[in-house]
């Protein structure tokens, strides 16, 4: 990285020689770098990234169980998707597995999602509706466990954190086919 | 009539004929008004339209205003840039009120310098800018089972074409170091949903665009203001809007946005992933629902042709339901992943018959039907809709859904 940085540093130096240039081809320096932008603080990357992929390495430290979640989503949660996941009138959370392949396909978590990081995630970055971005990790990570044993995915004690959710098996982690298309004969 | 009457009649009957006037023409036709006897309105400036100019968006009605759907009134447009103020919308968490001044894009993750940028900063790399068309991936979603929407506004108006300029993504993150094992690029914008999309690297380093501008100017509030990407020919959803972060990793993160949504249920349970790319469409613009009836005679059948993965090389119009089809004039230039504009003379006899459109494109793609879609993708399909859309003519003169 130091390497890197003086190489930063002399791409900045060649800015006012670049912009005299009008070659095709000759407008990045000879790295191929114009020396915009300015290095990113680690703790400001830290403060922003919050996406958690399946493997959950950006989990935060915290957890939850599903006794503990039971509240925060009756608190924060089911004013919108009815008081046990199923009632809606939004998104149904809870139910559906089996029902894919039918005539009247419900697709919820429990039936669909193939990751179970996607729920903490989505949870912690837009919900609730009314007050994105509200829950502590611990709410999240509860409220998760919550929706996850209501589905019958984990158990009514199961502690989620950063080293279980990124564990758990979701019914249909194997339901996702890649896109063919062109499809059609 | 001499000035000196003409002036004291304007100024008795501004806005409607009466009497002598409307017996001369036949009926009540508003009266124009002789705009060459006052001073007109000074110079403005920033420019609004005629006050008798008054399409507008159509809104999908939702229990969540800052998290449905605007479309675009596609039948009363003309060529194929759609006016911003026009541009159909769809958020998930409202549109953010951002100051460009302190805005930042974050590069990180699989790179060799996680770099910030300012506005100013990106706007420093070359330029490249594009006339292309954005759809939402739902766009024609009431179709899948039959005629649903009430008009072309309703079927087919989450699909919008504008010049886009900004910086290539691929400057920007090659800026960064991209390493060797990057194959995702992580896209999160800074609204009430911090929205996320994951974007395959080959694409970002092809054709993406880190756009500032839309005709001419600033994005748009409700178009991503201060920055967006612009992702051709792939479903709107991933143009990510008011984008704040871009993070490459060797593996998708399976978002809520490319797993719960934005993704195809089949008849066998299965779901397709990653179905980016929104096929070859067009549709009929005028005849279409909702306009005035038609009167026989003369009518030129226009509408419009895109398709995510190149050029529209055809469009083919048929007048008798489907008995017999006639190529369509295209209106140049035809560029790819745009709206291409299609026009057929037609002289409508007074008898009920159907009307519809089918395009190709340079991949050799031919718009299916809505039967060859279903036979495929079964019932329960909701994205990637892009069946030939038929009109119905009464023989009062009607359009309609059919």
């Amino acid at each position: 990285m130091r390497e890197q940085g003086r190489h930063y540093r002399a791409a900045l130096a060649l800015v006012p020689v670049l912009a005299a240039t009008t070659v095709a081809g000759a407008d990045a320096g000879d790295d191929g770098r114009y020396g915009l932008g300015h290095a990113a603080a680690p703790a400001h990357i830290a403060a922003q990234d919050i996406a958690i992929a399946p493997n959950g390495a950006e989990l935060p430290p915290g957890g939850g169980d599903a006794r503990t979640g039971a509240a925060v989503y009756a608190a924060r949660c089911a004013a919108c998707h009815g008081s046990s996941g199923r009632e809606g009138p939004d998104p149904v959370l809870v139910g559906g597995q089996g029902t894919l392949a039918s005539d009247a396909p419900l697709q919820t978590i429990g039936s669909y999602w193939p990751y179970a990081t996607t729920v903490f995630d989505y949870v912690r970055r837009a919900m609730p509706f009314t007050a994105p971005g509200s829950l502590t990790p611990d709410e999240v990570y509860a409220v998760t466990a919550f929706l996850l044993h209501a589905n019958g995915i984990i158990e009514a004690d199961t502690v989620l954190d950063r080293e279980t959710l990124p564990a758990v098996v979701m019914p249909n982690r194997d339901g996702f086919v890649p896109d063919p298309r062109p499809d059609l004969p | 009539m001499g000035s000196i009457n003409r002036r004291h009649f304007f100024r008795r009957a501004q806005h409607f004929v009466t009497g002598l006037a409307g017996g001369m023409l036949g009926g009540t036709l508003p009266s124009a008004a002789d705009t060459t006897l006052v001073q007109g309105a000074p110079a403005s400036g920033y420019g609004a339209r005629s006050r008798f100019e008054t399409i507008k968006r159509w809104i999908t009605p939702s229990r969540y205003p800052t998290a449905t759907a605007s479309w675009t009134p596609l039948a009363e447009l003309e060529g194929v840039v759609t006016p911003s103020a026009l541009h159909y919308e769809r958020h998930h968490g409202g549109v953010p009120d951002i100051d460009p001044q302190a805005h930042r894009l974050l590069v990180h993750g699989r790179v060799a310098r996680p770099l910030e940028f300012t506005l100013d900063e990106l706007r420093r790399f070359p330029l490249v800018q594009r006339v292309c068309f954005l759809e939402c991936s739902g766009n024609g979603y009431r179709e899948w089972s039959g005629p649903g929407g009430a008009d072309v506004q309703q079927t087919h108006g989450l699909t919008s074409c504008s010049e886009w300029a900004g910086a290539r993504l691929a400057d920007v993150l090659h800026e960064c170091g991209i390493e060797p094992d990057a194959r995702w690029v992580l896209a999160e914008g800074a609204d009430g949903a911090a929205m996320t999309r994951a974007i395959p690297l080959d694409k970002c380093l092809d054709d993406v665009i880190l756009a500032y501008a839309q005709n001419g100017e600033a994005l748009r509030p409700e178009q991503g203001y201060p920055l967006r990407l612009l992702v051709p020919g792939f479903e709107g959803s991933i143009s990510v809007k008011w984008l704040r972060r871009l993070k490459l990793g060797t593996q998708a993160w399976r978002t809520r946005e490319e797993t719960s949504k934005y993704t195809d249920l089949l008849p066998d349970g299965s779901a397709r992933e990653f179905s980016f790319v929104m096929e070859a469409k067009s549709v009929i613009t005028r005849p279409s629902p909702g306009g005035a009836p038609l009167t026989s005679g003369f009518h030129e059948i226009r509408g419009l042709a895109w398709s995510g993965r190149g050029r529209v090389t055809r469009v083919e119009v048929t007048t008798d339901g489907g008995r017999s089809w006639q190529d369509a004039r295209l209106h140049g230039p035809v560029l790819p992943i745009c709206h291409t504009r299609f026009t057929l003379p037609w002289r409508w006899d007074g008898a009920a018959t159907r009307i519809a459109s089918r395009c190709h494109d340079e991949t050799g793609y031919v718009q299916p039907t809505r039967e060859v879609l279903r036979a495929v993708r079964g019932d329960h399909s909701f994205y990637h809709y892009n069946g030939i859309q038929c009109w119905q003519v009464d023989g009062d003169g009607r359009v309609r859904n059919a």
